[in-house]
């Protein structure tokens, strides 16, 4: 389990970043941090990983309090899909899912036949086993995202951390990602993410955070939390959450519109 | 569905040129002013081993084993590591327009030399004190560089230009400073590049400060991989970043400062010979730092002998490497846009 405890960051002394955020993340659970842009999403998964360090409060894997633990070890238990990765260099789509294994090779040493394995095996489950030979620079936008969370499956960590995954990904590729997504949880991986569309929430996480100004102001099931007033206070336009007639393992798949005009 | 067939070129590229260069460094020794049949050269050679018959003249012994001998290796070493630490620095800084003296090694080194040479100090001091002031140089670069940003990786860089510039005005004043009929001549070829000194201690330089680094950097090659997709995604997928790019940082500016005080500077080897290799062999690390040594040091042992066989006056090593660069790089850039992102 992932639990956050009363995070606070901060650049400057008294002008937090992010304050008081706790959440606690279940394996087989996605959770979905939703607010406006500059809100602190992004900070808070950088905290989280380590990659920024929090002024205050504790981030815990079980009973290890990750902040101690040396990156191999951390790297371990999390691991990151940021977004707008980039790798530089023309390096093939394997050898870019094999970086995930590289902090676990022996010494000095190359990739092990179980290495090798994993690596073909997560992407075969992403069916992307036929891009292995490609350059990485050459996939579309949509294929490089796969190949990015194939590389966070390598690492074999439990919790994958997602920033904007489907961002800049067009209707289909982002369906695709949000379908890999449901799969992971269902196989028994922790998933926290941002995103910029509510709608999201509704399809493929079990649990959603509002975020704003640093804050943690609401979170709970997507039905609860996701409703008209509430988007209509975070992002400051009026939005309608609405029932369609999709029925999705018995209940109706919610939509948010936003209101252009009354 | 596009495959290169990048990895079974791999092994045929690796072992052409690791003909090419074993083949070229036997040929060498028959290149020079003094003409040398090649059995000679050959039972010189293994006279060093075994006991044989001396039928030769004790000069021409000397012109083998004490002038072509190392400056032939010497040639082949300052190629390979110039190859080598650029491949490692354009890998390190996710950039192929990075060359080894990035962080002001050759500036540092140029103006230790000519300091030495301003107060007349022998071959051996000016040597060391090109050494000295280029790991001096390149201590400055990275101290700028982690007091005022420990992650940025461009700040590296703006402080590899900081120092560079530093030690080319400090270089300049040592020029107005000097005798304009003897030390400003001397100053001014070793900056051009040249091997005409190199001598057998030289290679005891060299050899270790070479294999060290090529030891080194082959040992965490995978690591260095993971640092093209960034630092932080580097760091969350469990690599100690900050211990990566020392390692690669130390062992190219050993290889580096070591060529510099042999050779004094050389340009355009440690950029265009790793672009070259990433072409031939593809994007992985090991690949192009095993590529770029064995590659540079052909490269430079060509261009030596090219220098070697036309007798008269020497022509500048570093100046010949630039002049034959540079229309290579031209004509990369026009083949190969794609390749290097």
């Amino acid at each position: 389990m992932l639990k956050a405890k009363d995070v606070r960051f901060q650049y400057k002394k008294n002008s937090p970043i992010l304050r008081d955020i706790s959440f606690e993340l279940e394996y087989g659970q996605v959770l979905c941090l939703l607010g406006p842009n500059g809100t602190g999403k992004t900070t808070l998964l950088r905290c989280i990983l380590g990659l920024n360090k929090t002024s205050s409060g504790s981030v815990s894997i079980g009973d290890i309090d990750v902040s101690s633990l040396p990156e191999r070890k951390k790297a371990a238990h999390m691991a990151y899909v940021s977004q707008s990765s980039k790798v530089s260099f023309p390096y093939e789509v394997r050898d870019v899912v094999m970086m995930g294994r590289v902090a676990s090779f022996s010494p000095g040493g190359s990739a092990a036949p179980r290495d090798v394995k994993i690596v073909n095996d997560v992407m075969e489950r992403l069916e992307i086993g036929g891009l292995a030979r490609r350059r990485f620079q050459e996939l579309s936008g949509g294929e490089q995202q796969m190949v990015l969370i194939a590389r966070s499956l390598a690492q074999q960590a439990r919790i994958i951390i997602m920033d904007e995954p489907t961002a800049n990904l067009d209707f289909s590729n982002q369906t695709r990602i949000l379908r890999v997504i449901r799969t992971l949880s269902d196989d028994g991986f922790a998933i926290l993410m941002t995103s910029h569309y509510p709608d999201h929430a509704f399809l493929a996480c079990t649990k959603v955070a509002l975020m704003r100004d640093g804050r943690i102001v609401n979170h709970g099931a997507p039905d609860k939390i996701v409703t008209t007033q509430n988007l209509t206070q975070l992002y400051g336009i009026p939005i309608r959450v609405t029932s369609t007639d999709v029925i999705v393992n018995g209940s109706a798949i919610k939509v948010c519109v936003p209101i252009l005009a009354y | 569905m596009k495959i290169r067939g990048i990895q079974d070129k791999f092994w045929l590229v690796i072992s052409l040129f690791l003909f090419v260069l074993i083949v070229g460094f036997f040929l060498s020794f028959l290149v020079g002013r003094y003409p040398i049949a090649p059995k000679t050269v050959f039972d010189i050679v293994v006279s060093n081993f075994y006991e044989t018959q001396h039928y030769w003249d004790q000069n021409i012994e000397t012109v083998v084993m004490e002038i072509r001998l190392p400056r032939v290796l010497l040639a082949i070493l300052v190629g390979g590591a110039l190859s080598l630490s650029g491949a490692s620095y354009q890998a390190l800084f996710k950039n192929p327009m990075v060359s080894p003296d990035i962080l002001g090694v050759s500036s540092g080194a140029g103006f230790g030399a000519a300091v030495a040479m301003l107060y007349r100090w022998q071959w051996w001091q000016i040597q060391a004190a090109a050494l000295v002031f280029g790991l001096i140089a390149v201590g400055m670069a990275c101290a700028i560089a982690y007091f005022y940003a420990r992650q940025e990786i461009t700040v590296l860089i703006l402080a590899g230009l900081v120092t560079s510039s530093l030690f080319q005005a400090l270089l300049a004043i040592v020029k107005t400073l000097a005798d304009t009929d003897n030390v400003l001549p001397s100053i001014t070829f070793w900056l051009m590049g040249g091997l005409g000194r190199a001598s057998n201690s030289d290679v005891l330089l060299m050899l270790p400060a070479s294999s060290i680094s090529f030891a080194l950097l082959f040992w965490f090659r995978n690591h260095i991989d993971v640092l093209s997709a960034g630092e932080d995604e580097a760091r969350t997928m469990g690599i100690n970043v900050p211990f990566v790019k020392s390692i690669v940082i130390l062992c190219s500016t050993m290889m580096t400062v070591a060529a510099v005080s042999i050779s004094g500077i050389i340009g355009w080897v440690g950029l265009i010979i790793p672009h070259i290799a990433r072409l031939m062999v593809g994007a992985k690390y090991s690949r192009i730092a095993s590529s770029s040594f064995l590659l540079g040091g052909v490269f430079l042992l060509l261009i030596d002998n090219s220098i070697r066989h036309s007798g008269g006056v020497e022509l500048p090593l570093g100046v010949l490497c630039t002049l034959v660069g540079t229309p290579i790089f031209a004509f990369q850039l026009s083949q190969a846009r794609r390749s290097w992102m």
